[in-house]
């Protein structure tokens, strides 16, 4: 539990200052998104905690409103992938036969191939072409790599989802449900889905995690999120141009990105180790 | 066993072969909208013109045949933004990619599992050794890159920021990319062989050599680490088909001639058919890895061979 409660406690604490960015933002007024370019490089003090960076833009500003970006891009992605997953998974385990070994071998063909190389591959196609909002726009930017990555999060869910689901329909009180004559949909809905709630909330936990690495990823290589609008990711592909002038501009996305994921990893640890979990 | 799954890395090949090339065709700008961008001069005329030369014009199904026929010859066609012959890119960009995942691989298993050893028999350290672990899965690889570029490359000049030597190996160039490839994989065997020793550690026959008065390194790794080595195999059998391509955003921090840097500048150079011949290339590789590390695991463990 008490795993738990620090994964917990570090992602409510980052949640809360997300929440926070504008008002910290008018306490130090400034405007984390416009230029001053009087104040470039400059180290932290106290009207900059943090520094600025190369266009003088306040440093701890920009890593509050990225992570709005970062933390909002992680948590859809997952809960995508969830959603998804989870119905694929129970789907597989109710119909068996051909259903499940056409989800299964969908899983396994996306699963054998290199994860990354085809994300970058699918994160610079062009959406305008098929009538979404092109690349560098923020909503469609945040929209596009949602998809993206909810793409690939569905198959750890639905494998984990898949295995609890079939070892739930074997057991007695599934099997006494249906002699009682209880319809399918109450089956699925009130006696198996409940069981899949613990290995669910593991996969959802390690999915968001992968999925805030994986933006942070794409947005470092310029294919995620677009500058201006900042993300850890971008931060990051900011600082790297400028490790010779500003090194501490590195330092904070990256920490930050660590210690979410290591939240997350914190909270699905906490889950699977409760007693009564498997 | 090995013919079948070839047959299914052929069959996935193909799939994603027709996918990506459907992908393509949504990817900014066909080639020849780029050179009307490169020169204005062109007029519409030369522009049909160029798609009629180049087929650009003929519907996408004829389009995708034409060009996986030629990929089964081993005709790989050429690179736009090299200038050059794609086969003659790939072989150097894999050899080198190779290299850096290969060893990093290697270094990760070994640190790995020695932290994962220590971290099982001396339980005092197991808290540090998970905290460790924790922490460097959590932390994105292009970041660790910068901080060891920070560290040793500005700060210390010891070692290049990144490139790759014109002649010879290169050591100093791959210092850092190792580094940071290692790292990144070290944390998940650390973690699973202190979790698999610690389960062994617990069974009878480990008891007994105890009793028998085995010293303890006997027991550890004579007795309790070739039955707690196979889940750590199974990751490093994951791992190796990962690495080929996982090595994309090292190289790209350190700017290290690679397939993973191959990939990434052909797709945001628009060069379409380097881009989709390193994917699929570096797909090949990811599952041949991943097939030689179950052979591998079968031939280790004669149990798994039987099911």
């Amino acid at each position: 539990m008490t795993r738990l409660a620090a994964g917990l406690a570090i992602l409510g604490a980052l949640a809360l200052a997300a929440a926070a960015a504008p008002l910290v933002a008018a306490m130090l007024g400034h405007d984390p998104f416009a230029p001053d370019l009087l104040a470039r490089f400059e180290p932290p003090s106290a009207t900059h905690p943090l520094g600025t960076d190369d266009l003088g833009r306040d440093i701890l500003l920009r890593l509050l409103h990225g992570a709005r970006v970062s933390l909002a891009v992680g948590l859809a992605a997952a809960l995508a992938a969830t959603v998804i997953g989870t119905a694929a998974g129970l789907f597989a385990a109710w119909r068996g036969g051909v259903a499940d070994a056409l989800v299964m071998r969908i899983a396994d063909f996306m699963l054998a191939l290199p994860a990354l190389p085809l994300l970058v591959l699918l994160a610079a196609a062009d959406p305008s072409r098929i009538g979404l909002p092109a690349r560098g726009e923020a909503a469609g930017d945040v929209l596009r790599i949602v998809v993206i990555l909810a793409l690939f999060g569905w198959i750890g869910v639905a494998r984990l989802a898949r295995a609890a689901a079939l070892s739930t329909f074997a057991r007695d009180h599934v099997r006494a449900a249906r002699a009682l004559g209880a319809s399918e949909a109450r089956i699925l809905l009130r006696h198996v889905l409940p069981a899949l709630a613990a290995p669910v909330a593991v996969a959802t936990a390690l999915a968001v995690a992968g999925a805030i690495l994986a933006e942070s990823t794409l947005s470092f290589l310029g294919l995620g999120i677009s500058p201006p609008a900042p993300s850890w990711g971008n931060m990051l592909a900011n600082a790297q141009e400028l490790v010779f002038s500003a090194p501490w501009a590195a330092v904070w996305p990256g920490l930050a990105i660590m210690l979410t994921v290591a939240g997350c990893t914190l909270v699905a640890d906490g889950v699977r180790r409760r007693p009564g979990t498997r | 066993m090995i013919a079948r799954r070839l047959l299914q890395i052929a069959l996935t090949l193909a799939i994603l072969s027709f996918c990506a090339f459907a992908l393509i065709a949504l990817m900014p700008g066909d080639p020849i909208e780029v050179a009307i961008a490169g020169d204005p001069r062109l007029t519409a005329e030369d522009a049909a013109r160029l798609r009629a030369l180049h087929g650009l014009d003929r519907p996408f199904l004829e389009r995708y045949l034409a060009w996986a026929s030629g990929l089964v010859r081993g005709e790989f066609g050429y690179s736009r933004l090299f200038a050059q012959p794609v086969a003659s890119l790939l072989l150097p960009a894999l050899r080198s990619t190779l290299v850096l995942a290969g060893t990093a691989l290697l270094i990760a298993l070994v640190l790995g599992v020695a932290l994962g050893a220590l971290a099982a028999s001396r339980p005092r350290t197991a808290p540090a050794v998970d905290a460790v672990a924790v922490m460097g899965q959590a932390m994105p690889t292009f970041w660790l890159g910068i901080l060891l570029i920070i560290a040793f490359a500005v700060t210390l000049g010891w070692l290049p920021a990144g490139g790759s030597a014109e002649h010879g190996l290169g050591l100093a160039y791959l210092v850092l990319p190792l580094a940071t490839l290692a790292v990144a994989h070290l944390a998940a065997y650390a973690r699973h062989s202190a979790a698999s020793l610690e389960a062994t550690l617990t069974e009878p026959w480990i008891r007994t050599a105890r009793a028998r008065g085995a010293p303890e390194r006997v027991v550890l790794w004579r007795h309790a680490f070739p039955n707690a080595a196979l889940p750590v195999l199974q990751i490093a059998a994951l791992d190796a088909g990962a690495l080929a391509g996982g090595a994309l955003v090292t190289e790209t921090v350190f700017a290290r001639p690679g397939m993973g840097k191959l990939l990434y500048d052909a797709v945001m150079g628009n060069d379409t058919n380097l881009a989709l011949v390193a994917l699929l290339l570096v797909a090949l590789v990811t599952m041949l890895a991943t097939l030689a590390a179950d052979v591998a695991q079968r031939l280790l463990d004669p149990r798994l061979a039987e099911r």
